[in-house]
């Protein structure tokens, strides 16, 4: 069946929006062709996306929209004459006799249908195009030149062709229009003349033959393939960036990767300096010796085929990575010049935050709870983490970092071991942003640990005083990031802290804070990273209703090491047949309760009275309850949760036992009201280790 | 008289000057002011929004930038440099190929180097003013900035105005060769006929601004100026009086420029200036198109 092609030519798209925008196409165009009464197949649209045009290719149209049937509702049948005369004009009917008269469960109603047969496609995609263009959403568009229509870049054309045939139709510029048309033009220097195509497979070896590679994909991997190639010509390999290959892929129509070679004056620097000054400006991949060294070379990903071979551009950007390096040069022998820690004093007038004071003070807070997490944290050096956490922002004010603020952190290792500030300092420095995220690396040196996590308390701290907490998909500060580091960090270290007094801590650091809102903004804090901790640990296999289990025992819970070990029991102990059993049997418990209880309106939370017992079955329950707390609570206090469980598997036979043959609504009140209050004990009992309520499933 | 070489700094402007004129633009001067860029010129800012339905300009403007003033010792950035600048409105559909036609007739033979454009979008917070477009490549060097204007003083333009800047010494030292913005060769005359370079003309001036810039300027007296200024500026707008208002602007903009290179406005007063200057700049340009 016919084919379906589209391209629409612009000007360049920036890279980093072409993926989305060929998925975007995908989308809207199979969306509308569906509504158009066209059932595509899910593999039957593709979409391409590069530089200067989005193309799109639809197998398997038919030459005519299907026949649709449209069925349009009408008044009730016996309505005034005024409705039943809007319905039929409204429908274009002549009489009633064209409608038909259907009970729609909620009387009998008149509905005119009618047949709509279909047009031919050609005039169908004449409307689809445009609508599709209008409709389509860029992270950021514009106009041009007189036109009220946007797009990324000014619009130049628009090919359309269908079995083979351009397609009569054109889009309103709003002030112009644009007909369609069945050709397109090649790489912008290497094959410009416009030429007229008939099919997408035409259109591709076309474009081929004009230097374009319309498939991101393909151009991506022949980029991979190819400078991985150059590099190894050189002994070297390339440096894996994924990014950047995403967006190099998104810079040219025909990929030319090209070795250049850094001067060797620069190689003294950084390794970090050479590798972001490449990328960040420039988009250049590094290449590794096999030792896993930075190499003197670089590969530059042309969109270009030179008659030289590329000698001119490589030369080209080799002079532009010189002066780029001279420049990073400059700065990393000007900011040696100054001791990190005595650019702390310039970090007052850099603003960490409007009502949160500068980054000097914020420094001098971090360098506190450092110090205070110091005594916390296994061989921890109090005042090593203090020093780390005054000299972690220092890096902030130096020439290096103000140029490529991506490198901060690293250049305070840097500047640090040049001071001669320990190791354990200047690492300190460099890793307290991290974690970053679930997938960056976690600090674990003491030292390192202690700022990583001060820095994120402080923050997390800070922002939720002054009430500007994370709202929906609103993070201005990436707090939901700060938290997630913080309990990476405490985890993954195996910290027992109490997270109140930690949070408490921090709140009495900020020299302007109302210290009677502590413990709320501590608490509120507590509740948020409850709900982080939730997510975290369900990507690690720990259900979120478990967690809530843990968080809600008596008391409280803010040691999140002593929650995991109790979560990672409980979880065990549901999956046991004990468990499991004990489970239903709490349950049963705690229904039965609730009932009796808003029954009677009131609670049954006494002790139950032995001498009540009538039964073997409740003694030996009430045996077995307080067993569980004489033998559950030293295991408790020990965080010995897995043994505290195995004494709740205890339980098992007794409440089994009491169910199976002791009617707890008993003829007398005062069994009755005794056996309710045994019931309350099991739960008592098991709330101690983990709030069974909040387990679902 | 010896003919200057076609790749001096000079023949750069007198060529691309040339070139823009065949194009239709009308060639000017540089503004007789201190200013960042050649886009405060109001060649740009205030003929971006009107009257002219059509409007098609170009010129050299000199652009003084004191916090990039390295006391001439650094082979790549100055405080006092060259921008020329091109403004075409409507945007021609093929203004992309009149600037690379710009590049061909300086000597760059696209078929022989790799040209990009890569998006930059830009914005000038102090003029209320954003455009989308790109940074011009020629083998991984920054030559050319190029801008769709969308908005100038907060109005939107409309018809869009293309606005192109080419970053003179940088070009200059591509086409060139040389790896310092002071070896470049200024009039093309051969040095012992007296030829100049860069460096003869303005190596002393890099280095008494970039003092001046950094040291000496008086930090009272330019906040005074500032503020008289700004309050010139609004007197000059009550008067409807749109130009001379819009050179209060200029001054107002260069004097924040010249504190901020003193270190004596910090993050937070800062954004307050900018936008100080911006509801001068806004109000310019509003009594302009009224």
């Amino acid at each position: 069946m016919p084919e379906l092609l589209l391209e629409i030519r612009s000007e360049e798209i920036p890279a980093r929006m072409q993926r989305r925008a060929a998925e975007q196409l995908k989308e809207r165009l199979t969306a509308m062709l569906s509504e158009a009464g066209f059932t595509p197949a899910k593999d039957a649209v593709a979409t391409y996306a590069g530089p200067r045009r989005l193309t799109a290719v639809v197998t398997d149209l038919p030459v005519a929209q299907p026949d649709r049937t449209v069925e349009r509702k009408g008044p009730k049948v016996g309505s005034p004459q005024g409705a039943i005369d809007g319905f039929l004009k409204a429908a274009g009917l002549s009489s009633l006799d064209q409608a038909e008269q259907r009970d729609s469960g909620k009387g009998v109603f008149y509905f005119a249908v009618q047949r709509q047969p279909g047009r031919a496609t050609t005039e169908v995609i004449a409307e689809i195009v445009p609508a599709l263009i209008k409709a389509f959403e860029w992270p950021k568009s514009m106009h041009w030149a007189t036109y009220s229509q946007r797009w990324v870049r000014p619009l130049h054309a628009i090919l359309c062709i269908f079995d083979g045939k351009k397609v009569e139709g054109r889009i309103d510029l709003g002030g112009g229009e644009l007909a369609f048309t069945d050709e397109t033009v090649g790489h912008r220097f290497l094959a410009p003349a416009p030429f007229a195509v008939t099919s997408f497979s035409d259109y591709a070896d076309k474009l081929d033959a004009a230097c374009v590679m319309v498939d991101a994909a393909e151009r991506r991997a022949y980029i991979a393939r190819i400078a991985g190639q150059r590099a190894g010509e050189g002994g070297m390999q390339l440096r894996v960036d994924e990014g950047l290959l995403d967006e190099v892929t998104g810079l040219v129509e025909w990929p030319v990767p090209l070795l250049g070679k850094i001067d060797d004056a620069f190689m003294d620097l950084p390794a970090e300096v050479l590798t972001t000054s490449m990328r960040a400006h420039l988009k250049y991949f590094a290449c590794l010796r096999l030792d896993d060294s930075l190499a003197p070379r670089f590969v530059v990903v042309a969109n270009m085929e030179n008659a030289d071979g590329g000698a001119q551009v490589v030369a080209g950007n080799e002079r532009v990575l010189r002066a780029r390096l001279s420049d990073a040069r400059f700065f990393w022998d000007q900011d040696r010049k100054k001791r990190l820690a005595d650019r702390v004093a310039d970090l007052k007038s850099v603003l960490f935050y409007q009502r949160l004071g500068s980054v000097a003070e914020k420094a001098e807070r971090v360098a506190a709870l450092a110090r205070w997490l110091a005594a916390r944290i296994p061989a921890c050096d109090a005042a090593l983490a203090e020093r780390a956490g005054r000299l972690a922002k220092a890096d902030l004010t130096t020439g290096m970092v103000g140029e490529f603020p991506e490198l901060q952190g690293v250049m305070g290792r840097y500047y640090a071991s040049h001071d001669g500030e320990p190791d354990m300092v200047a690492d300190a420095v460099a890793e307290h942003y991290a974690p970053k995220g679930p997938d960056d690396r976690c600090p674990t040196a003491p030292v390192s640990v202690a700022v990583a996590l001060a820095e994120k308390v402080d923050t997390l701290v800070g922002f939720f005083a002054i009430d500007e907490k994370p709202t929906g998909s609103k993070d201005p500060f990436a707090l939901r990031r700060a938290a997630l580091g913080a309990i990476r960090l405490i985890i993954e270290n195996k910290l027992g802290l109490g997270l109140i007094e930690l949070f408490e801590r921090a709140h009495t650091l900020y020299a302007g804070f109302d210290r009677a809102k502590a413990d709320g903004v501590a608490r509120a804090l507590l509740d948020f990273l409850a709900d982080r901790l939730k997510v975290h640990l369900r990507d690690q296999g720990l259900k979120h209703d478990i967690v809530s289990a843990v968080f809600a025992v008596p008391g409280g819970e803010d040691d999140l090491v002593r929650l995991i070990a109790r979560g990672e029991a409980l979880k065990s102990f549901l999956a046991s047949d004990d468990g499991a059993n004990l489970l239903v049997a709490y349950r049963r418990a705690a229904n039965i309760l609730r009932i009796e209880e808003k029954k009677d309106g009131k609670r049954y939370d006494r002790l139950a009275d032995p001498k009540l017992f009538v039964t073997p079955e409740e003694a030996k329950l009430h045996q077995a309850i307080m067993d569980i707390a004489t033998k559950a609570d030293p295991r408790l206090a020990d965080e010995d949760f897995g043994g505290a469980m195995a004494v709740l598997a205890g339980l098992r036979q007794p409440v089994d036992d009491f169910f199976d043959r002791v009617t707890v609504n008993a003829e007398a009140a005062d069994l009755r009201a005794n056996r309710l209050c045994l019931l309350s004990q099991i739960r008592v009992a098991m709330d101690a280790v983990a709030d069974f309520s909040k387990i679902e499933g | 008289m010896a003919i200057s070489r076609p790749t001096s700094f000079q023949s750069l402007i007198l060529t691309l000057q040339a070139y823009w004129a065949e194009q239709g633009c009308v060639i000017l001067q540089p503004y007789d002011m201190e200013m960042g860029a050649g886009t405060f010129h109001p060649a740009t800012t205030l003929r971006a929004l009107g009257p002219d339905h059509t409007w098609n300009c170009a010129y050299v403007q000199p652009s003084r930038r004191p916090t990039d003033g390295r006391y001439g010792e650094n082979p790549n950035r100055l405080q006092h440099y060259y921008q020329f600048q091109v403004m075409m409105k409507p945007s021609p559909a093929d203004i992309q190929e009149r600037y690379l036609g710009s590049l061909r007739r300086l000597g760059v033979d696209p078929l022989a180097h790799d040209i990009r454009f890569v998006e930059d979008d830009w914005e000038s917070p102090t003029l209320g003013a954003w455009g989308l477009g790109w940074e011009v490549w020629l083998d991984g060097m920054e030559v050319s900035q190029f801008t769709y204007f969308q908005q100038v003083g907060g109005i939107e333009c409309n018809p869009v105005p293309a606005e192109l800047t080419y970053g003179l010494e940088r070009l200059a030292m591509y086409i060139q060769g040389v790896d310092s913005i002071f070896d470049l060769d200024f009039d093309g005359v051969p040095k012992n006929r007296g030829g100049k370079t860069y460096r003869d003309i303005y190596h002393r001036a890099e280095r008494e601004f970039s003092a001046y810039n950094f040291e000496h300027a008086d930090v009272d007296r330019l906040f005074v100026h500032f503020e008289d200024a700004e309050r010139e500026c609004a007197r000059l707008i009550e008067a409807r009086l749109a130009l001379p208002a819009y050179d209060q602007v200029l001054k107002a903009s260069h004097l924040f420029n010249l504190l901020d290179a003193r270190g004596v406005i910090s993050v937070t007063e800062r954004q307050a200036y900018i936008g100080r200057v911006r509801t001068l700049a806004k109000s310019c340009c509003e009594t302009w198109v009224g």
